[in-house]
């Protein structure tokens, strides 16, 4: 199998550099082979029209049906029309990035109750496992 | 009068000035000063000691945060803060009966507030404050004799009023821990870092 994601007009990119960091945007243009022109649409995903360079981003599996150089009203029909938003967060790559976020404000004591939960957890297995091997 | 005259004169009338004398003169009975007093004035010395201001105590620490003391003999325990003492040392206990840690005061730079808060208002350590924690002088009176006697050390003495003060305290915070669940569990566990812990970017 080849590649299936490529740099295209309609990619939905993950911004993993910079200000915008951890937000999607759409590939609106292709500048050169360094660069692309990406758009959130910022109402949606906060990344306003700008240059990137390909460094910082990282390709998705989603694309939006857009023409080249579409305009941000369209892009965010577009965006609403495909379900776009809803299809990132389903994705296991945002739920990651979701649960990593979480494990990362969790306070001392919320760590405390994890490792407990943590360890119920494996009890349980253990004790299954014990039982299907007898 | 000559300047030089003048100086002199302050200086064996030790006033604090010429012009100072006679303006603080005419202030008082609205003339010039009729004489220079015959005795010198003691005047106090300038003093460049430095006043103490009262110790900042971290935001993190109010009455009821749970606390992760860093050094000592009790490092790495979770603790309870109760105060802030006057001397900018924090009044913590473990409580006792859940960690062994007694009614003590720990220096705030060895110490990591938590997020975790406890409900200790119905504590009354109203009574402990510095002075509670005041070495007795018997305590380490050895004489030289003894210090050479080369016998067993005598085992630190528990007075009871501390006995007494511990046992109170703990009977209100135990009520307030075994309220929330895994609270008391929490209490009795240490602190540690394991791999892939970067300190810097936890969040307490």
């Amino acid at each position: 199998m080849g590649f299936s994601r490529y740099v295209e007009v309609g990619r939905v990119v993950f911004i993993n550099h910079g200000p915008d960091a951890g937000k999607i945007a759409t590939v609106i243009d292709i500048v050169d082979q360094n660069k692309c022109l990406v758009d959130g649409p910022e109402e949606i995903t906060g990344v306003s029209r700008q240059v990137v360079s390909y460094r910082k981003i990282a390709l998705t599996d989603l694309t939006v049906k857009i023409q080249r150089n579409a305009r941000a009203k369209t892009l965010k029909a577009a965006w609403k029309e495909g379900d776009t938003l809803a299809k990132w967060e389903g994705s296991s790559w945002a739920k990651k990035l979701e649960a990593k976020k979480k494990r990362s404000n969790l306070s001392d004591f919320d760590r405390f109750k994890v490792m407990v939960a943590k360890k119920q957890k494996s009890r349980i297995i253990a004790q299954k496992i014990k039982e299907l091997k007898a | 009068m000559p300047k030089f005259v003048l100086v002199m004169l302050t200086r064996v009338l030790g006033t604090a000035g010429p012009k100072k004398a006679a303006k603080a003169a005419a202030a008082t009975t609205g003339k010039s000063a009729r004489y220079y007093p015959a005795d010198d004035v003691s005047r106090p010395k300038h003093s460049r000691a430095k006043k103490h201001n009262p110790p900042k105590i971290r935001p993190s620490f109010t009455p009821g945060t749970v606390c992760i003391l860093l050094a000592g003999r009790f490092r790495g325990k979770r603790v309870v803060c109760l105060k802030a003492l006057e001397s900018g040392l924090l009044l913590v206990t473990g409580p006792y009966k859940i960690n062994g840690v007694p009614l003590r005061r720990v220096n705030q730079a060895y110490v990591i507030g938590t997020s975790t808060k406890i409900d200790v208002s119905g504590v009354d350590v109203s009574n402990i404050d510095d002075a509670y924690f005041a070495r007795t002088a018997s305590a380490s009176s050895e004489g030289e004799e003894e210090f050479f006697a080369n016998d067993a050390a005598k085992p630190a003495v528990v007075s009871d009023t501390r006995k007494a003060d511990q046992k109170k305290v703990d009977a209100s915070i135990l009520k307030v821990v075994e309220s929330t669940p895994l609270m008391k569990n929490y209490l009795g566990s240490k602190f540690s870092l394991t791999k892939y812990d970067r300190p810097h970017s936890m969040i307490f």
